[in-house]
């Protein structure tokens, strides 16, 4: 890179926008150039002065107050010639409103942390090398090591065959209560499949999100819920739901 | 109500008054409830303050018909900076009413910038998005709002000795 280009990437590499190997030409063009270390300290010093002193605001409580009675004004058209039975009737078509659009919210917001959560409880079990309480690929040893120690019998299949050995099991806990983990592995990369008791019957197929760079799965199958937690693609996670699914 | 704060510090500092501020984000609190539903991303915090700086910028686009302001132009405003005196540096600390002085005295859409950079800590990415520009041209804003920043402040501090 050109001292220009570098100088353009000053106020990124500040802000840690900056990938490793920018960040590292970066550095060492600062050890040697005086112009672009002054703009660095330069910038460094603002933000600090910045954090230190700009003033944040926070809002009003009329404001807070006025902001909810227009919601919920929006939530329910009042008009003048209502009778009692209309205005009972919006009023209950607008308390079923509120309650549908907090069930969302809540309902989004449960799902989210409850992601959050299997992702921490997938990192949890690599750094603290606490990922297996049972060790062993054999599906009849580990399987019965969960008796008695939770109340369900979880499904555990020996995928080696296919590319996804069984390396062992441990108990978890996932939203307050105790689930199972299975751990798989495609080459480098673990897999924590949560398993338990679903709410309902119904069978879901496999469904994808990505939670800090994890993939995740969860699927329905026989009244239990998976969720597989891994850094493995999704396309190769997909394969191995398939695999245990089938 | 989340984000309220967040929101209302944007449009506080976007509209350079409290009684413009609480208007949008009044405004802007009502259109989030409508159009809800249409929200699929993950970070609802980015989607609102998108929303109300989206209203800020149309309550001031109404307010500089009025008076005779010049439109913000990012070839203008970028054409190489301004020249910072290589002795000046920020080295003491700023009483928050400079600094609140200071970021008024910049355009809008260098404001908004160092608001959601500085005060919301919010990433590259999530300004972009908020604001509804490419990456690169946060990049050049923001460096070129600082650049300005530091100058205005520079020159506060002149005074005051």
């Amino acid at each position: 890179m050109t001292h220009e280009e570098i100088r353009e990437l000053i106020h990124p590499y500040v802000d840690g926008e900056l990938d490793v190997a920018n960040g590292r030409e970066i550095e060492q063009h600062l050890g040697g150039c005086d112009d672009c270390r002054r703009l660095e300290q330069r910038v460094r010093a603002l933000r600090t002065a910045l954090r230190k002193s700009l003033p944040s605001y926070s809002a009003p409580t009329t404001l807070r107050r006025s902001v909810r009675t227009a919601l919920r004004r929006e939530a329910r058209p009042v008009h003048p010639f209502l009778s009692p039975w209309a205005l009972f009737a919006t009023g209950a078509a607008c308390a079923l409103l509120i309650l549908a659009f907090a069930f969302f919210q809540s309902a989004r917001a449960s799902r989210s942390t409850l992601t959050d959560e299997l992702v921490s409880n997938h990192i949890r079990s690599l750094l603290a090398t606490h990922l297996v309480d049972v060790v062993s690929s054999d599906q009849h040893t580990v399987k019965p090591w969960f008796d008695g120690k939770i109340d369900f019998a979880p499904e555990v299949r020996d995928l080696s065959a296919a590319g996804f050995p069984l390396e062992g099991g441990r108990l978890d806990y996932l939203h307050g209560r105790t689930v199972v983990a299975l751990v798989y592995r495609r080459n480098k990369h673990p897999i924590n499949l949560f398993i338990e008791p679903a709410a309902t019957r119904d069978h879901t197929d496999p469904a994808a999100s990505t939670r800090r760079g994890y993939n995740l799965l969860h699927w329905t199958q026989d009244g239990m819920d998976y969720w597989a937690v891994s850094d493995l693609n999704t396309a190769e996670l997909r394969e191995f739901a398939a695999l245990f699914t089938s | 109500m989340p984000h309220l704060d967040a929101a209302f510090s944007l449009a506080r500092f976007l509209m350079r008054n409290e009684n413009d501020a609480r208007d949008v984000v009044q405004e802007a609190a009502l259109r989030a409830f409508r159009f809800y539903e249409s929200f699929r991303g993950e970070n609802s915090r980015a989607w609102f303050l998108s929303i109300v700086r989206n209203a800020s910028f149309t309550a001031l686009k109404r307010q500089r018909a009025d008076e005779t302001n010049v439109e913000f132009d990012e070839e203008l405003h970028s054409a190489g900076g301004l020249p910072v005196d290589p002795g000046k540096e920020i080295d003491r600390e700023l009483d928050r009413q400079t600094v609140r002085a200071a970021i008024e005295q910049l355009p809008p859409e260098f404001r908004e910038v160092i608001i959601l950079r500085e005060l919301e800590e919010c990433s590259y990415k999530e300004i972009a998005d908020i604001a509804g520009v490419p990456i690169g041209t946060v990049m050049s804003r923001l460096a070129r709002a600082r650049q300005h920043l530091h100058q205005i402040l520079c020159e506060s501090y002149e005074r005051e000795k």
